[in-house]
């Protein structure tokens, strides 16, 4: 599903560059639930972000789905990013003057899919998070883990081939962490790619992989059970 | 996308969530136009009341008035007094016939005007039919004076609008009878006039029937040129050169006399008043302008101020799948939405209160009738949306192209 070759990425800080990813290698297959670790500096979120279409990345290969990734415009980056990829952020990241389910239908929005569908997907995905009674409720209604959970099922609408998820659990208590990555596992478990970045081993270990990035190179790549 | 009717929705979705932001750009808009058109109407209300001061009587007469000699000339004693008669007025339009209309007779008179038991003193003209046209008069009820009057020296009356309430109360006076200098006089017409009260406690009789009355003499105490009124300002200048120097030679005036005849040009009085209400435009053209500034101003931070508060919002919007177009679509089709709807409001609002001024400022401010031309009202409308729609898409146009993870760094 995912594959990415000699991946180089550097950033211009002042004169000096920073040499960020150094040459990763890493295939990912369909079904797989990857944890990737690792401290802050060690290039596991500027990873995530260009696997997220987010970001560039200076040489090097990277292939979704079998499309080749490279030096996107912004408009066709956005449209692969609506096709291919669902993303769950550390802060939510809900819009707080819409509605549970208007939040979840937003991506559904962006494909021009119809209003009447739009609500109607997005129902079902509100469900499936365990939130049906929920709909109607702003963000700022809602508890952390329930948020965590709406922008989950946001990610899942609009049916991506990879769910990213950046920290999903860092802002949560462990009981609601377990229970967002119970979620997670349920999903994974329906066949959906998922890729968790995170530095939390309790979290890593629930993962089917774990990648563990250090100064911007593949440590170790262990499969668990 | 733009005219998408789910686009539509998702906009109006967003108006609604967002009052307080759709209030302040909405209210900024309104309040510009609304003090826009509100200055203009009252700078053109006060231009309208200026007109007004000058139009009372026709712009292109020169007035022609005898008096007494200061200079001894050519046999003659100084002290003389001049004096204009019948055969002048013929010999006058007959000389100077291509360069004008006609020219008026008006001697004045005041005696006491009497109908049944009540009697009132009021100003008397005696004039030819063309006065009408020298002073601007409205006919309210029956005629003015004619030729017919004036040939057959009949004893026809023209009263004014205060005259026939003063002395008729409720009564039609047409055809009845008033009483005065010895005569009684048939009331042929009421008139009013922009003139004031003062105008309109005025009698006009034929001046052939005056002169009659008046020991049969031919005197006429006061001639009104009406000239062409293609002629400009300096041309009718040469006009009254010309009649100055004729009447001169004619009446044995000294050239260098400055009495012995008073001529007086309208035309000078409607040349000051016209530098005058140019000078008032320039004034309000600027305060409009200004005032639009202020608008475009007011409603460029609004936007600047709304599509910051936004940039989240729009970093969200594109990590899940929104273009830039569409983000630069969705920010100006909500500003212009906006903007529209309330320049809408506001210009209405405006021009009610416009409409609801109308004349009560005449008194105080001498403002009248204030108001907008429409084609400028809607102009400005449609210059302040541009701006507003410009003063969004410059930052709309930045947010969208700002990367999603920068946008989202900003917990």
């Amino acid at each position: 599903m995912i594959e990415i070759q000699e991946l180089n990425k550097s950033y211009a800080i002042g004169k000096n560059s920073l040499h960020v990813l150094k040459g990763i290698n890493l295939k990912i297959n369909e079904g797989e639930l990857v944890a990737i670790m690792g401290s802050s500096g060690s290039g596991k979120s500027t990873l995530l972000n260009i696997i997220g279409m987010l970001d560039n990345y200076d040489s090097g290969s990277y292939h979704l789905d079998g499309v080749t990734i490279k030096d996107l415009d912004e408009t066709k980056a956005a449209k692969y990013r609506n096709q291919f990829l669902g993303f769950v952020f550390q802060s939510f990241n809900l819009i707080n003057y819409k509605t549970a389910l208007e939040n979840i239908a937003l991506p559904l929005y962006y494909q021009g899919i119809s209003r009447n569908d739009r609500q109607k997907i997005a129902f079902e995905y509100l469900e499936k998070v365990g939130l049906g009674d929920w709909s109607e409720h702003l963000p700022s209604e809602l508890s952390g883990g329930q948020k965590q959970r709406i922008a989950i099922a946001r990610a899942l609408a609009s049916q991506p081939k990879v769910l990213l998820a950046d920290e999903p659990t860092g802002a949560l208590d462990s009981k609601t962490s377990e229970e967002v990555m119970a979620l997670i596992k349920k999903i994974n478990k329906e066949g959906k790619t998922i890729l968790v970045v995170t530095h939390e081993n309790e979290i890593a270990n629930m993962c089917n992989r774990i990648i563990t990035l250090k100064d911007g190179v593949i440590m170790t790549d262990i499969k668990t059970s | 996308m733009l005219f998408n009717k789910d686009s539509w929705k998702e906009i109006f979705d967003t108006i609604k969530k967002n009052k307080l932001r759709t209030f302040l750009s909405g209210f900024t808009v309104a309040i510009g136009i609304l003090i826009f058109i509100i200055l203009f109407g009252l700078g053109n209300g006060l231009q309208n009341s200026f007109g007004k001061f000058f139009t009372d009587d026709k712009v292109n007469t020169i007035r022609l008035f005898p008096s007494s000699t200061t200079i001894p000339y050519r046999g003659y004693e100084s002290q003389r007094r001049i004096k204009f008669t019948n055969s002048d007025l013929k010999d006058f339009k007959e000389k100077f016939n291509s360069k004008i209309e006609d020219i008026v007779v008006r001697n004045t008179f005041y005696f006491q005007i009497k109908h049944k038991e009540k009697a009132n003193n009021y100003s008397v003209r005696a004039v030819s039919p063309g006065h009408q046209e020298a002073e601007l008069t409205i006919i309210m009820k029956g005629r003015y004076l004619n030729e017919g009057d004036i040939t057959n020296r009949k004893k026809h009356v023209v009263i004014g609008r205060l005259v026939a309430e003063d002395l008729f109360k409720e009564e039609d006076p047409i055809g009845k009878y008033v009483f005065g200098s010895g005569h009684s006089w048939k009331v042929v017409g009421v008139f009013q006039d922009e003139g004031g009260d003062r105008e309109e406690r005025t009698l006009y009789v034929p001046y052939s029937t005056m002169q009659k009355i008046q020991k049969n003499n031919d005197e006429i105490g006061q001639m009104i040129v009406i000239y062409d009124k293609n002629m400009n300002y300096d041309q009718s200048l040469i006009l009254e050169k010309e009649l100055e120097f004729y009447i001169k030679e004619r009446k044995f005036i000294s050239p260098d006399d400055n009495r012995g005849i008073y001529i007086s040009n309208t035309g000078e009085a409607q040349e000051d008043s016209r530098k005058f209400a140019s000078v008032l435009s320039i004034i309000i053209s600027f305060i409009g302008i200004g005032t639009l500034i202020a608008g475009i101003i007011g409603i460029s931070n609004i936007m600047v101020f709304v599509v910051k508060e936004r940039t989240k919002e729009i970093g969200i919007r594109k990590a899940i799948g929104a273009t830039p177009n569409s983000i630069i679509a969705m920010v100006l089709q909500e500003s212009i939405f906006i903007t529209m709807i309330s320049g809408y409001l506001g210009l209405i609002v405006a021009l009610i209160i416009l409409n609801g001024i109308g004349d009560s400022l005449m008194e105080k401010y001498f403002i009248s009738n204030p108001y907008i031309e429409t084609s400028n009202a809607i102009w400005a409308t449609i210059i302040l949306i541009f701006f507003g729609a410009l003063a969004g898409y410059i930052p709309a146009r930045k947010a969208a192209k700002i990367k999603p993870i920068i946008a989202l760094r900003d917990k």
